[in-house]
């Protein structure tokens, strides 16, 4: 269940110039990868060639192979592909169909359209319930949820479809502290889980307790893969545009502020844990 | 929402694993529990039955029997009365007064307002008229008192509608009040910035342009995220949904209705053979 690019160049219908160049970039299965790079750096741009979203629902030219387990998935239909990579957005309100009642309707609204029996509908939508753990908001109309909790249903109703791989699109861009946490806590419970996904973030701090490894992304191409750690502790990171989380922040303040290296240790020790 | 049924929930299966108990929750009184299916038909041919009975009388037993009996029963008089007057008041006071005074050929002069005539055969096609636009607004009025719209849509769903079609039905009616919250929020955002939409009517509409345009330019900058929620959730897959439930129906139900049709298509015969006098 291996989702791979292959020399991947994409782009956007009426651009002069791609926003996507030459990628290769295999995400295994069971694997949390993170997406950082700075605005207009080809992140989203990844993220919607990578569930096929880019060509298929929002046009613009497409080179190279995208493949699942090697198979190549040009000519799949995009409900087809839906039910092996769900794709979530930003904007949690526009990623709900806006035509249910309740929670537990948008989570099933995908498999719904897939016109599964219902038994098993009932059952995808109880275990992504379950695994988003919003029981209790079930009854609740989701366009009257909180922005974190609107994003939670959002990842619910993409794990209903029964997808190998997520792709998130800086989920917690466009909520505040207590959202981010929220869905924060959720990916890394997916993540404990098993679960595969590539997170495009900002937020790098997330990133450092989720992904076991980093891609940066800059003007199109990838520029750095590996280990979460090291990539995110990677001066060219800043350079790139993108702020280091708070404990690479603090480590380097306590090297040029001189502490000692007993101290230094500890400290190290204490963020580790 | 309205009597619905809840299908094919697994025996033995863990209740709390079964479609939940709240969706298809059965409406409040015997006829929100009818299928939305009968009260459309109801509510369709009261409104076209009383245009074509005509008359006075015909529109007045058919409002009563059809409109005002089933919101007694239902419990919503009261409601109906001031939605179904407040929807036909505009259009209701403007028939009137033109057929009052303009209507042509009127000889029995009632009273005289300056060099306007009221006259007696005006105010006769004036109470006809108001009697079939109060039939009309009366029925849809009770239609929308005792259906939640969600109830409709699933059930031509399972009718066999286009699930497309229903999406874009359901999707028109529960857009209205997230345009109205949007509207809100942009008026609050550009008052805020010392944007006059009090006062005269002339500076209203100049302060009308700075909220409509981001409305309207805000819903379709989103349209292509929403579009792409939606392919990434399977709804281009052609065929058929799975429906988690629907609303009840029974055949006394389907044969009331189709008898409420053929009443009407006789009706319409009737008139059109000049056999109804109308």
């Amino acid at each position: 269940m291996t989702l791979a690019l292959h020399g991947v160049g994409y782009r956007y219908a009426g651009a002069t110039r791609p926003s996507l160049l030459d990628v290769d970039l295999v995400l295994p299965h069971g694997e949390v990868v993170g997406l950082v790079g700075a605005s207009e750096a080809g992140k989203t741009t990844l993220c919607l060639v990578a569930s096929g979203l880019a060509p298929r629902a929002i046009g613009g030219q497409i080179r190279g192979r995208v493949t699942l387990d090697d198979e190549d998935v040009d000519a799949w239909p995009m409900h087809r592909l839906s039910q092996r990579i769900g794709i979530g957005f930003q904007n949690p309100a526009n990623q709900l169909s806006q035509v249910t009642e309740s929670v537990f309707e948008e989570v099933a609204f995908g498999p719904m359209n897939l016109g599964l029996p219902r038994d098993e509908v009932l059952e995808r939508t109880w275990s992504a319930v379950d695994a988003l753990r919003i029981g209790p908001l079930v009854e609740r109309d989701p366009r009257r949820l909180s922005g974190g909790q609107q994003q939670l249903v959002a990842i619910a109703g993409l794990l209903a479809l029964g997808p190998d791989h997520l792709v998130l699109d800086e989920p917690t861009a466009q909520l505040d502290p207590a959202g981010t946490r929220l869905v924060a806590d959720a990916i890394a419970r997916l993540a404990t889980g098993g679960a595969s996904i590539l997170v495009a973030e900002h937020k790098t701090d997330l990133l450092l307790d989720v992904a076991a490894r980093v891609i940066a992304v800059d003007a199109g191409w990838i520029v750095l893969d590996g280990p979460a750690a090291e990539v995110l502790a990677d001066p060219a990171i800043e350079v790139l545009g993108v702020a280091p989380p708070a404990a690479v922040r603090l480590t380097r303040e306590a090297e040029r502020g001189g502490v000692p290296a007993a101290a230094r240790a500890r400290l190290a020790e204490a963020l580790a844990k | 929402m309205a009597g619905g049924e809840r299908l094919n929930v697994g025996a033995g299966q863990d209740r709390g694993r079964g479609v939940p108990g709240f969706l298809g929750r059965r409406g409040p009184g015997r006829y929100h529990r009818l299928n939305p299916l009968t009260k459309a038909t109801l509510a369709t041919v009261t409104a076209i039955g009383a245009v074509v009975v005509g008359g006075l009388l015909g529109p007045a037993l058919l409002v009563a029997a059809a409109v005002l009996l089933p919101a007694l029963a239902a419990g919503v008089l009261r409601r109906l009365l001031l939605l179904a007057g407040l929807l036909a008041l505009p259009i209701a006071i403007s028939a009137f007064v033109v057929n009052l005074f303009f209507f042509p050929g009127g000889a029995d002069v009632l009273f005289r307002v300056g060099p306007i005539v009221a006259t007696a055969e005006g105010l006769g096609f004036a109470l006809e008229i108001l009697a079939r636009i109060l039939a009309i607004s009366g029925a849809v009025t009770l239609f929308y008192l005792t259906t939640h719209p969600a109830d409709l849509v699933v059930d031509l769903e399972r009718r066999g509608v286009s699930p497309r079609l229903a999406f874009v039905a359901n999707a028109s009616v529960q857009a209205v009040p997230a345009m109205v919250e949007r509207a809100a929020q942009i008026t609050a955002a550009q008052r805020a910035r010392g944007l006059d939409t009090e006062g005269s009517i002339w500076r209203r509409v100049r302060g009308l342009v700075p909220i409509v345009a981001p409305v309207i330019l805000g819903s379709i900058a989103e349209v292509e995220e929403r579009t792409m929620a939606l392919e990434a959730r399977g709804f281009t897959r052609p065929g058929r949904r799975t429906l988690l439930w629907a609303p009840r129906d029974s055949v006394p139900e389907a044969t009331v209705r189709w008898l409420m049709l053929a009443g009407l298509a006789g009706l319409v015969a009737l008139r059109a053979t000049g056999a109804w006098p109308g």
